[in-house]
């Protein structure tokens, strides 16, 4: 192991001050990813800061209706709280179709947002990626590419985000609260993430020392939701291709809707071309099946997950489908 | 016939006697044993697949504060023998990716691990070949376990040829990593007074032993290997690796001190072997009834340069079905990859997946029940050495698993049931695994202190042979459990078989059974202090004149979703013959999870080559997968339960591998029947079903 320093946080303030005036400093939260790449080698900080003791772990009713969760809320807390359970059913279901039941009694509402690619070649340092090291290449492009994007990935980077969680809070319209040196700002999980480009070392558009104090709910989007996770086993796998949904329909009428796509992007696909085609529309099976060819229609397959392309748009269907009565209700586990 | 014990303890249900233990954490495992001021070593491992060594620079590991070695191949001991995968460390060649190149032993683990990294090495890469092509094929020898490559009995061409009903097709197996909880591990210490003193991870302390004894040219009473405990094997612990060379020679370097290594789970991807990948082409000639006339399977399966293994695939087709015209081969492509070796029933697990698929294949474009077709071609005598049977129970265990599993209830057409959105299918298989027992063992029955001492270096792997055999044990001597002291896992004591080859049992257990009779001959019941017996085991002659196998039936039922494609197992059931079972807990544990280990087979594990960078590129478990509890719904094992008198005193048969054997084919048949869809490439994953 590499040696390096820890402290522990006094407040929030102090933590990104120590973070911001080092650039080898990390933040550490739940540590279930970070613990990972320091055994890795891939993370080789110079200071770790420990924000786990800071108690942001408060789930607040807001005057709007909303939520605000700490940013050290625990997965499993979160998922299991009285006002996500009845308010944010996508939320609860999403939390808990991730990781083990022992990783998310851990893992922290901000860590998971900033959780970082599953890619195996981003996880051995012993070859080429882009991400870890850049401009040394990308070996996924050609090599074991089963988990990786179909949309929005450049030459650089094909990884893709693997968050469930982050899936169905873009999903929510949630904006995460940012402490930066420069005071506090907010900025909606939509758009915390990035597409790679030609800079894929960066998740996200936070700066080096900003820490995510709390994620803020607005009101319930009403209708109904379903998040739905197709893995390559039961549990404890990340997504093929997950799909947060929540639809209102008032008189025979897709009134508004939200789907995000996890597993096929570098960052939870808002799929905005399948909404506006249906926003407005009538939920027919045509409908729907334009609305999901359309989504797809830039998708690029590489070697080993052409198949994503026909899973997204089948579950794309398949959860619209049930969202909007057009098929008789489906069992889901028989 | 043998001489058979009367069961009273065997046949009992018990809980593991060194469970407490284990539960407790007091049971040492190899890393667990306390050595005084131990080192620990930390290996370099090549990143290229082939080529060599131009130079290291361990300047900084050796100036490191704690760094007491730093082993390469120009100062490494020199090892005897021509198996290369222990010649680690003699010359600057690099034969596959991850290959050990140098090692660094320091006074903490940290300090080694720290030091190897900042070890510079400068290769010379030459291009890799990762993938099997045509034009590099061989025929071996022989293959694993000392069988025939190739066999040809009548004329299969002619067969096919002429037979109302055909299959021909090619079914993969995929590659595969036992990956057992505890990881390869070893504790050396070497001595000039005594030899090599190791803790091991091992699935036979004398086996070991004598490998260690040949590699390092140490007289073998001046090795000794200590292994009570092991957390799992599956066949990658049933001989050494490099590693544990590798530790031994920084123990050689610097005696009177113990040096600890256990591999990393990412080294156990390529030092520890796994299961090769393989292809299989399966030809079934039948009448219009279902009458085979003639089987044959073609095995091509890759091998590494380094050293050559064969499993043998096309076993089970030598010996499952009647048929006229036979013919069966197995060819090897010598890669530059890491060394493939035993994992849990070599050959029939990749065969019996391809064999039992090409029959329900064969049922199919029959038109008859999968059971019908095997009870239908069911051979009187042994079809591959025509010698009768000790004991087949096949078709029983086919009826009894129907039952069990209401089989009969089934629609024999494709995609007739459905729950929702999920396509419910029932799939059937056979599993087969031979029965043997080992020449070589020993046991010690000596009498102290109003109580039996039974000692024989067995290995439990986690079966639960500490309790199996001392049941055996007392049964043997006629007295309760709690009168026998057992003692295994140490090849100081009597020599014993590999916990391998599913023979632990068969093998130890007939050893006890002799030295128990021949103690109880000559003291009679009531011994003195310290009358004792070794006895040694002749070797077996039934395979002289019987064909020795278990058998089993193996039921999947199997939901496919009609839009995802993924697939679930809800029930498997299992019924077995294996013979009289010793203790039913320890015995459905290993039945219980053979099946699981296939169902990963069937679903999940897939080690995958990344041709470019020439290693496995999913080398954790987080990437590489096995089946979570989530995924084990409502599974059985059950059992005959009709001893085998000739085989062995208890009657019993192995049951450590035949679990294995079949599972895919009975989940990739129920599969087909869900879908429609014949997937002949493991693992059957989701996407196989999007069109």
């Amino acid at each position: 192991m590499r040696p390096f320093a820890y402290q522990r946080a006094a407040d929030a303030p102090s933590a990104v001050a120590a973070v911001a005036a080092d650039p080898r400093a990390v933040f550490l939260a739940g540590g279930t990813n970070l613990v990972d790449h320091l055994k890795l080698g891939v993370a080789a900080p110079s200071l770790v800061v420990d924000v786990s003791g800071l108690a942001v772990d408060e789930v607040e009713e807001l005057p709007d209706g909303g939520l605000r969760i700490g940013a050290g809320t625990r997965n499993s807390d979160l998922a299991a709280h009285p006002l996500v359970r009845e308010r944010y059913p996508l939320l609860s279901e999403a939390l808990l179709s991730g990781a083990s039941g022992q990783l998310r009694n851990v893992a922290t509402t901000g860590g998971n947002l900033l959780q970082r690619t599953r890619c195996g070649y981003f996880r051995d340092t012993t070859v080429p990626c882009n991400k870890r090291e850049p401009g040394s290449g990308c070996p996924a492009l050609t090599g074991h590419n089963r988990y990786h994007a179909i949309l929005g990935a450049s030459r650089e980077c094909v990884a893709t985000h693997p968050s469930d969680m982050a899936t169905a809070l873009v999903a929510l319209d949630a904006t995460a609260v940012v402490l930066g040196v420069d005071g506090s700002r907010r900025v909606p999980v939509g758009e915390l993430h990035r597409l790679p480009g030609d800079d894929p070392t960066r998740d996200t558009v936070l700066a080096h020392g900003d820490l995510i104090t709390a994620v803020e709910l607005p009101a319930p989007f009403g209708g109904r939701s379903r998040y739905r996770k197709v893995r390559d086993r039961a549990s404890f796998a990340f997504a093929l291709v997950s799909l947060a949904a929540a639809v209102r329909v008032r008189d025979g009428v897709i009134d508004d809707l939200r789907l995000v796509l996890g597993g096929v992007a570098h960052t939870p696909w808002r799929a905005r071309h399948a909404e506006d085609a249906l926003r407005g529309a009538a939920p027919t099976e045509g409908a729907l099946r334009a609305a999901a060819d359309a989504e797809l229609l830039d998708a690029k397959a590489l070697t080993g997950n052409a198949f994503k392309v026909p899973l997204a748009r089948n579950a794309l269907l398949s959860v619209l489908r049930d969202l909007t009565d057009i098929a008789p209700e489906l069992e889901e586990d028989a | 016939m043998t001489e058979q014990l009367t069961p009273v303890e065997i046949g009992r249900d018990r809980a593991r006697f060194d469970g407490a233990l284990k539960a407790e954490g007091a049971a040492p495992y190899a890393y667990d044993y306390p050595v005084e001021d131990p080192l620990y070593l930390w290996t370099v491992d090549s990143t290229i697949a082939k080529g060599r060594v131009a130079a290291i620079d361990a300047s900084a590991a050796e100036a490191t504060d704690g760094v007491v070695l730093v082993l390469t191949h120009d100062n490494a001991v020199r090892v005897s023998g021509d198996d290369l995968e222990y010649a680690v460390l003699q010359d600057p060649a690099v034969r596959f990716r991850g290959q050990v190149v140098a090692a660094v032993v320091a006074t903490t683990p940290e300090v080694a691990r720290a030091a190897a990294e900042s070890v510079v090495v400068r290769y010379d890469q030459e291009p890799h070949s990762v993938t099997v092509r045509a034009e590099d094929l061989y025929r071996p020898e022989k293959v694993n376990a000392g069988f025939p490559t190739d066999t040809d009995t009548g004329d299969l061409d002619a067969a096919m040829a002429s037979a109302a009903v055909t299959v021909d097709e090619g079914y993969v197996t995929a590659r595969t990593h036992a990956s057992p909880v505890e990881p390869h591990t070893t504790v050396a210490t070497w001595t000039d007074a005594d030899g090599f003193l190791v803790f091991e991870s091992s699935q036979s302390a004398h086996g070991f032993r004598r490998v260690f004894s040949d590699v390092f040219e140490v007289p073998a009473e001046r090795v000794r290997v200590i292994a009570p405990f092991v957390g799992g094997g599956f066949g990658s612990k049933g001989m050494p690796h490099a590693g544990a060379v590798v530790a031994m020679m920084a123990a050689r370097a610097l005696p009177g001190r113990p040096v600890k290594y256990a591999h990393t789970r990412r080294q156990m991807f390529r030092l520890v072997g796994y299961r090769p990948r393989a292809e299989q082409r399966v030809r079934l000639a039948a009448d219009a009834d279902g009458t085979l006339l003639g089987v044959g399977v073609d095995v091509v399966q890759e091998s590494s340069v380094v050293k050559e293994y064969a499993e043998q695939s096309a076993m089970p087709a030598r010996t499952m079905y009647a048929a006229p015209h036979r013919r069966t081969s197995h060819r090897l492509a010598a890669l530059d990859v890491p060394v493939p070796s035993w994992m849990r029933a070599p050959g029939e697990a990749p065969g019996m997946f391809a064999l039992e698929s090409a029959m329900d294949e064969l049922a199919h474009e029959c038109g008859i029940d999968p059971i019908e077709l095997r009870v239908l071609n069911e051979p009187a005598v042994d079809p591959d050495t025509g010698l009768p049977h000790s004991s087949r129970y096949l078709v029983r265990c086919l009826r009894a698993g129907a039952d069990l599993f209401g089989w009969y209830h089934r629609d024999p057409r494709v995609r007739s049931r459905r729950q929702g959105p999920w396509l419910v299918g029932h799939g059937v298989a056979a599993s087969t695994y031979p029965a043997y027992r080992q020449p070589n063992n020993t046991a010690l029955v000596r009498f102290a202190d109003g109580r039996y001492q039974v000692e024989i270096a067995a290995a439990d792997i986690g079966t639960g042979a500490w309790t199996a055999l001392n049941q055996i044990a007392a049964d043997a001597l006629g007295v309760p459990v709690d009168e026998v002291d057992l003692a295994i896992g140490d090849s100081a004591l009597p020599v014993a078989s590999v916990a391998g080859g599913s023979s632990g049992t068969a093998s130890w257990g007939t050893a006890i059974v002799t030295a128990a009779r021949q103690f109880r001959e000559k003291f009679g019941s009531h011994p003195a202090e310290d009358d004792e017996v070794r006895a040694d085991v002749p070797a077996p002659t039934v395979a002289e004149e019987f064909a020795t196998h278990a058998h089993g039936a193996q039921f999947a039922e199997v939901h496919v979703h009609e839009d995802t494609g993924e697939i679930r197992v809800p029930r498997l059931y299992g019924v077995f013959d294996a013979g009289q079972v010793i203790n039913p807990r320890t015995a459905r544990s290993q039945l219980v999870g053979g099946m699981v280990m296939g169902m990963s087979m069937a679903l999940h594990e897939d080690s995958v080559m990344d041709p470019a960078l020439g290693h496995t590129a999913n080398p954790d478990l987080a990437d590489y997968h096995i089946p979570v509890n989530a995924d084990v719904c409502d599974l059985r094992a059950e059992w005959l339960g009709i001893p085998d008198h000739r085989l062995n005193p208890m009657g019993s048969k192995g049951i450590g591998e035949i679990g294995i054997t079949g599972t895919a084919a009975a989940i990739a048949n129920a599969a087909f029947h869900a879908t429609g869809v014949r997937v002949r490439e493991l693992p059957i994953t989701l996407d196989k079903f999007l069109g």
